[in-house]
């Protein structure tokens, strides 16, 4: 009897031991692209920004479905129009152990205006911050900016004495990172609810959770591993095979046999984000083209010519098998100052648009080079073959330069004295507020207030500059409209950019798992529940 | 004799020859010789044959894309094997994509062959320490593979050379990387015949008429060990072909602006899934097609020249 109660025993423990393995649940998913880097200040991009959001925190967040809701400050409150007080919340902890105080927030912020910052428009909003006590701070801005709280979402705050003992007090850039290696951009070290505990570039990352989270998350997950995978069959191939709990995006072309498959199901909506093209309007000669000593793009006709010759329901349906919306704005429906009534897209008319360029002087067309990433959008590459084959028919002639977006946004964001005279780009407001498409890419751009960092083009028009400093003070949500609405029309009329369209959020996902597919393409593992 | 004479002169004693006589009795070499021509000239002539001209932007339309083949529902007569993602006709492409295919493997073929024949002279004439070195190499490179090889030369020349030039040379470092990782078959197969060759009278006798080593090599030499080369060469091409599509469909051959068939075929896998299959289907059936065709005619023309087999 003992005997077999000894055995009895045994089997229990064995079963035991195993259930426990079983309860350390393990979230794999899988994206098109890495994140550029582990530093939270080196590039201001959505993919990235959302991952390094379950290992960084702002003082402020979003819920899974857009609220704004406070995270590392508990409360604020603003005592005139350019003050704030933030209570910062007491006893959160860095993944290192050290505590969380307001010398902290002092600290990442001014590593967001330092020389290797992609984050320097967000890092402008604020003129200074005063410590009032260790978890008490106020913050003063240049001007009233109802929206800051938003914006602070993506103001990741570090932990100050881990950066000076690792000397990174300053914002590393990808473009540096590339080569050098520096320590903030390979290694974290946040408040949030996991903590990176290995990385290796464009191959894995594994993160695990971090036992000592401020805060009680839905998200039963012990450890996480991230795989990206550049090419899309491969991708849905994994998703469908069971290696992912989760994929995206997913081709739009394999929704339906994701739908069809077992165990898998696809999960869409629309995405808050808008691809647009940009027109270097700032050099007075294109990087290769062989039109030389003047810009075409700085000939408002050139402009429309593009504008015109640009057929986005072909994109639409061929390309993005008709989920997507042509889109006439910079913003898309879900963001706040959208006018449907401006949404009209440019008419689709070759032979206007080959008109326009006679009249411009450029009767036979002209060359120039296009840049394009090729794992950042929905079906990115797709799109620009198609720009460049419809450029082509009224006598454009574009090399088209495709890469990964490591490449791509080293090449021609700020850090790399914007190299690009024509590129694809997309853009979610942060604040999920059309101030922040404004100042980030409407505006022109100014070294000094590090506005209009992400008008890549240099666009540049004395009155919407007006309109959007204008804006950002309104508090007025009727004049606010109307200001907004000026500030869109002038761009609309001066063709600053090209608007194509919203593209869809594309999620595959494994039978059972829970998560929350935010408007902005944001993965947050704290809504992640597992099976 | 005119040059006309010439020439009827030369036809005839290649019908009298053993190699026409192999040829005319194996039916499975004539097909693959007729499909090898095919192949050679819609390549050669694709600017002129293909129906469309697909990698000219400006004709290619948008809205034809995602066209099946015109036996399919919904096919369209203009583009007999339907169109890819970007509406360009498949036919022509696999027309301009087997033009660089080919162009490429007779590049490379006929690189590695230069170095391969002079290396495998110079070795087995010369002997002593220059043969211990060439044929460690030439060892040496023998264990890794030669895909592996061509991978690694071309990651080098991508980190070497500036990004805007990529585009441009892209072809010319497969050639080279393709090239390179093939050698060594040659110059082993020379430097056989060479020494065997070298101990000859009629060499021996240039020897000692004083001739220098150089011309001896070249003149003497070299025609005698050249028929083994050829049959290598040809087996080389399929296999240099097939590397180029492996590394194309990789993503580190040629672009996707000037595509060969492994380039269609990795563009094409990404609609496999969502049921175009004709996107992928038909550049790999071609690659499949050509290289087949070529190694058969490689392995007849080893048994025709092959003394013992006849």
């Amino acid at each position: 009897m003992r005997f077999r109660n000894g055995i009895l025993a045994a089997l229990a423990a064995t079963v035991l031991a195993f259930s426990q393995g079983a309860d350390a649940k393990t979230f794999k998913w899988a994206f098109q692209g890495d994140a550029q880097s582990l530093d939270p200040h080196g590039l201001n991009e959505t993919f990235s920004l959302g991952y390094l959001g379950n290992v960084y925190e702002g003082l402020t967040a979003y819920s899974a479905n857009l609220e704004l809701i406070p995270a590392l400050a508990e409360s604020w409150e603003t005592t005139s129009p350019t003050t704030w007080v933030f209570k910062l919340r007491q006893g959160v902890k860095f993944h290192n152990g050290n505590d969380f105080t307001a010398d902290d927030v002092i600290f990442s912020w001014k590593r967001t205006l330092t020389e290797g910052s992609d984050q320097k428009v967000r890092g402008a909003l604020i003129k200074s911050i005063t410590k009032v006590d260790d978890h008490t701070i106020r913050v003063e801005t240049p001007g009233p900016i109802p929206t800051l709280a938003r914006e602070l979402v993506w103001l990741y705050i570090m932990d100050k004495e881990w950066a000076e003992t690792n000397n990174a007090v300053e914002a590393e850039s990808p473009k540096e990172a590339d080569t050098s290696g520096k320590f903030a951009s390979l290694n974290a070290n946040g408040t949030g609810p996991f903590m990176i505990v290995e990385r290796q570039p464009d191959v894995k990352s594994v993160f695990k959770r971090f036992n000592n989270y401020w805060k009680d998350i839905k998200s039963n997950v012990d450890e996480v591993i991230f795989t990206p995978i550049s090419q899309d069959a491969t991708r849905v191939a994994a998703l469908l095979s069971g290696e992912l709990d989760l994929a995206y995006p997913i081709p739009v072309q394999d929704w339906d046999r994701l739908t069809k498959a077992d165990g898998v199901s696809p999960l869409t909506g629309p995405e808050a984000r808008t691809i647009f093209l940009g027109m270097d309007q700032d050099r007075d000669e294109l990087l290769s083209s062989n039109i030389k000593g003047k810009n075409p793009f700085k000939d408002l006709r050139v402009r429309q010519a593009f504008a015109h010759a640009l057929n986005l329901d072909a994109i639409k349906e061929k390309i993005m098998r008709g989920a997507a919306t042509p889109s006439g704005l910079m913003v898309a429906p879900q963001i706040n100052g959208h006018n449907p009534a401006l949404n009209q897209p440019y008419a689709y008319d070759p032979a206007k648009s080959k008109r326009l360029l006679a009249e411009a002087g450029y009767p036979d067309g002209f060359e120039l080079t296009m840049d394009c990433p090729n794992n950042r959008y929905v079906n990115d590459e797709r799109i620009c073959q198609a720009v460049v084959g419809m450029l082509a028919k009224v006598g454009v002639k574009v090399d088209l330069l495709a890469q990964p977006k490591s490449k791509y946004f080293a090449k021609v964001l700020a850090q790399n004295d914007y190299d690009t005279s024509f590129y694809l780009l997309g853009w979610t407001p942060g604040s999920i507020d059309s101030h922040n498409v404004l100042q980030n890419l409407l505006v022109c751009r100014n070294k000094e207030t590090k506005a209009g960092q992400f008008n890549l083009g240099g666009y540049c028009n004395p009155k919407v500059d007006e309109l959007s400093s204008q804006i950002g003070g309104e508090t007025d949500p009727d004049k606010r409209q109307e200001l907004i609405d000026a500030a869109f029309q002038i761009h609309k009329d001066d063709v600053g950019h090209l608007p194509i369209h919203q593209q869809p959020l594309s999620w595959g996902v494994r039978d059972g798992v829970t998560v929350a597919q935010r408007a902005d393409n944001v993965l947050d593992f704290r809504n992640v529940v597992l099976p | 004799m005119t040059v006309g004479a010439h020439l009827v002169d030369g036809v005839r004693r290649f019908r009298d020859s053993d190699v026409y006589y192999s040829f005319k009795r194996s039916p499975v070499t004539m097909v693959a010789a007729v499909v090898t021509a095919i192949f050679l000239i819609s390549a050669l002539f694709a600017p002129w044959l293909a129906p469309h001209q697909p990698f000219d932007p400006a004709t290619v339309e948008l809205l034809d894309a995602f066209t099946p083949p015109v036996w399919e529902a919904g096919g369209d007569p203009r583009f007999l094997l339907g169109t890819d993602d970007q509406g360009r006709d498949m036919l022509s492409t696999i027309m301009y994509g087997a033009r660089i295919s080919l162009g490429v493997g007779f590049a490379a073929v006929a690189f590695a062959m230069v170095i391969g024949v002079s290396l495998g002279l110079v070795s087995g004439y010369l002997g002593g320490a220059i043969d211990a070195v060439i044929m460690r190499v030439a060892d040496i490179q023998l264990s890794f593979p030669a895909i592996l090889i061509a991978l690694l030369i071309d990651g080098v020349a991508r980190s070497l050379l500036p990004r805007d030039m990529h585009g441009e040379v892209a072809i010319y470092v497969l050639v080279f990387a393709i090239g390179i990782s093939g050698w060594v078959q040659y110059a082993r197969t020379v430097r056989g015949s060479t020494m065997v060759e070298k101990n000859k009278e009629y060499v021996q006798a240039a020897h000692v008429m004083g001739i220098p080593p150089m011309l001896i090599m070249l003149r003497h030499v070299l025609p005698n060990v050249m028929g083994p080369v050829l049959v290598i060469g040809t087996i080389h091409l399929a296999v240099a072909i097939i590397t180029e599509a492996t590394l194309s469909f990789l993503g580190v051959g040629v672009p996707p602006t000037s595509p060969s068939l492994g380039t269609l075929i990795r563009v094409g896998n990404d609609f496999l899934f969502s049921g175009e299959w004709w996107i992928t289907i038909f550049p790999g059936a071609a690659l499949a097609l050509l290289v087949l065709a070529v190694n058969l005619l490689g392995d007849w023309l080893r048994d025709a020249l092959n003394p013992k087999l006849r």
